[in-house]
């Protein structure tokens, strides 16, 4: 009994600092201890749940690190094809535009194998959500150079750093999308403190309401980090990012709607 | 009363659809099946049915979009010819592997790579063998008419809620293109999305609280249940083959040699069989109208009377290879066939039969 009660006192309002969304399963996270994935999953299920939406969500999972996104959100999700699911989330929008939906990708899905999706369901102006995780590596395949890899930065597919000259630069897929008109709001946050979780969220919230005023796609990009494809404890590698991720890639609203 | 037109294959697909009360059309133009997104297009099916259709980047976003479409439970299609067909097979393993129902039309071209715009039936082996990766089949429809073009929509669609599975309609640049008589059906009202939530009970219709969410995946990462999920799909072929093999015959009867053709070469066969039997050969016709599943079972009985079979094929000889294995070494089976976009002459079907027969 007394048990029963201290954890009664523990989930007391004035007790609870933090309660998971009812709308993340239970079942453990697949991502390496200190990944933002799992707070970026979490942001999105608790805009699903704020917005009280679930029975009208449908989120696309990418190939990629977050391949299994779907055992981790509890509503109805399609798995894509590498690259393809801003394809998917095209069909689906278009078949149910009063439905909110949203595809999860990360950057070498969206900004390698996807870029023709990506593009042309941005131009297009899909009333979708497209949230991009850039860690700047393939992580699930083990560590390889991505679109978005920095200049000089290590992979086990450019071992002594990315050449630009051979490999090419950084693909900066949010600045290009904000250059097409068929987008309404693009902007890039990180997750890696409570204040860019708390402007993350924000953005990730408002990139959702967008779907309602029908004006077009919202892309919100999360700088994030990969600690085991980097080779770094998940401290040094949040550190890594802020020196080196955000000056290539500054957070902040890139395209903003004008009110 | 019926309601004659006169129209193309391609524009009797895409009419087809806006009856049959489709909901989705993804399609990127390639000759020669323009006319299916032309058509669609200029139809407004939104305005006459709230049908969507959509221009898509290539075919691999479109069909991509028919995945997306399809594991939300809409009625969806799309159509190519062979190239892009080939960019297609990614997003087709996958509807295979998720186990997602939608129709796709081939309106076939000769190839390898680019090859030509004439018409060919050189993507047997891609249609009913797999096509893509792993282990899985389409349910190949051949059609041999403009009238057959419009009623395999709706059949289509059918057998792909039925059996969950993706079916390709397997035509050929000729009966695409050409002009026919065709008898159009009544228009079908599309399903409301609550119609659609009682249909497909799996589909990402969005979580309500009375069920379980709904996942469309072809990933299992445990091999365990990775291969009970094969043996499932297997198990779904054998229903398939035991209960949906479509077949024509044309004056078997007498026959002491058989034609086994299906689409184009199929209507030369016809010509090709008149010609014969006025110099005195018995000649009759298997049109094997599923592709897969493939009339095995007739063809084995039909081999029991005749002399000899000749496959007719606009190809290198493809289906020649499951005429044989249907056959089992009974009888002897010889192949004519031409190639690289060109329609064999009824004559020279008969040469050939003389030739290799006679």
């Amino acid at each position: 009994m007394a048990e029963k009660i201290i954890n009664k006192d523990i989930v007391k309002e004035e007790n609870l600092v933090y309660k998971k969304t009812d709308l993340l399963t239970d079942k453990p996270l697949s991502y390496c201890p200190g990944c933002g994935h799992g707070t970026a999953h979490r942001l999105v299920m608790e805009v699903v749940e704020e917005l009280n939406v679930q029975e009208e969500t449908i989120g696309i999972a990418p190939v990629g690190c977050s391949v299994l996104a779907y055992e981790f959100m509890d509503i109805d999700m399609q798995q894509a094809a590498h690259g393809r699911a801003p394809a998917l989330a095209t069909a689906i929008k278009r078949l149910y535009p009063e439905k909110y939906v949203f595809t999860y990708q990360g950057d070498g899905d969206l900004a390698a194998i996807g870029t023709a999706e990506t593009i042309h369901a941005c131009n297009r102006g899909e009333n979708i959500t497209i949230i991009f995780v850039n860690n700047g590596i393939y992580g699930m395949t083990g560590g390889q150079m991505a679109p978005t890899t920095l200049p000089g930065m290590k992979s086990s597919t450019s071992p002594y750093g990315r050449d630009v000259q051979s490999m090419g630069a950084p693909m900066k897929m949010t600045e290009l999308v904000a250059q097409l008109p068929g987008t309404y709001f693009v902007t890039r946050q990180a997750v890696h403190t409570p204040s860019a979780v708390r402007k993350a969220k924000k953005a990730i919230k408002k990139a959702f309401e967008n779907q309602k005023l029908k004006k077009g796609l919202s892309f919100v990009e999360i700088v994030s980090n990969c600690n085991s494809g980097w080779k770094m404890t998940p401290l040094k590698s949040n550190e890594w990012m802020v020196d080196n991720m955000f000056p290539a890639y500054p957070l902040g609203d890139i395209k903003v709607p004008e009110e | 009363m019926k309601e004659l037109r006169l129209m193309k294959g391609n524009e009797a697909i895409a009419e087809a659809a806006i009856r049959a009360g489709v909901d989705g059309y993804f399609g990127y133009p390639i000759t020669p099946q323009s006319e299916v997104l032309e058509y669609l297009m200029h139809e407004r099916p939104e305005k006459r049915t709230g049908m969507v259709v959509l221009q898509a980047e290539s075919e691999v976003a479109a069909i991509n979009m028919v995945y997306g479409g399809s594991g939300a439970g809409k009625m969806v299609m799309t159509s190519s010819s062979s190239p892009g067909i080939s960019l297609k097979q990614e997003g087709i393993t996958y509807l295979a592997g998720a186990e997602l129902p939608c129709m796709i039309l081939n309106v076939v071209r000769a190839g390898p790579g680019l090859g030509t715009i004439q018409p060919a039936q050189s993507d047997y082996f891609q249609s009913v063998k797999g096509g893509g990766h792993g282990d899985y089949k389409l349910i190949v429809l051949a059609p041999a008419s403009v009238q057959e073009m419009y009623n395999f929509v709706e059949l289509s669609f059918d057998l792909a809620f039925k059996y969950r599975t993706p079916v390709l309609i397997l035509s050929d640049g000729a009966i695409g293109q050409m002009m026919e008589k065709v008898e159009i059906g009544e228009q079908k009202v599309r399903l409301t999305d609550a119609q659609v939530k009682e249909r497909c009970p799996w589909a990402t219709t969005g979580k309500d609280a009375n069920r379980e969410r709904n996942i469309i995946t072809s990933l299992d990462l445990d091999p365990n249940k990775q291969e009970i999920f094969n043996q499932k799909l297997q198990a779904k072929y054998k229903v398939i083959e035991e209960n949906e093999v479509r077949f024509e015959e044309i004056q078997t009867e007498d026959a002491e040699y058989l034609f086994i053709a299906y689409g184009t070469s199929s209507r030369i066969c016809q010509k090709s069989i008149q010609l014969a039997r006025e110099k005195g050969i018995k000649v009759g016709l298997l049109r094997p109208i599923t592709l897969f599943p493939y009339p095995s079972k007739r063809l084995l009985e039909l081999s029991k009377q005749v002399k000899g079979i000749l496959t007719v094929e606009m190809s290198a000889g493809q289906m020649i290879e499951d005429v044989k294995l249907a056959v089992e070494c009974s009888v002897p089976v010889e192949h004519f066939g031409r190639m690289g976009g060109i329609i064999p002459s009824p004559g020279e079907v008969v040469e050939a039969l003389e030739q290799k027969f006679l």
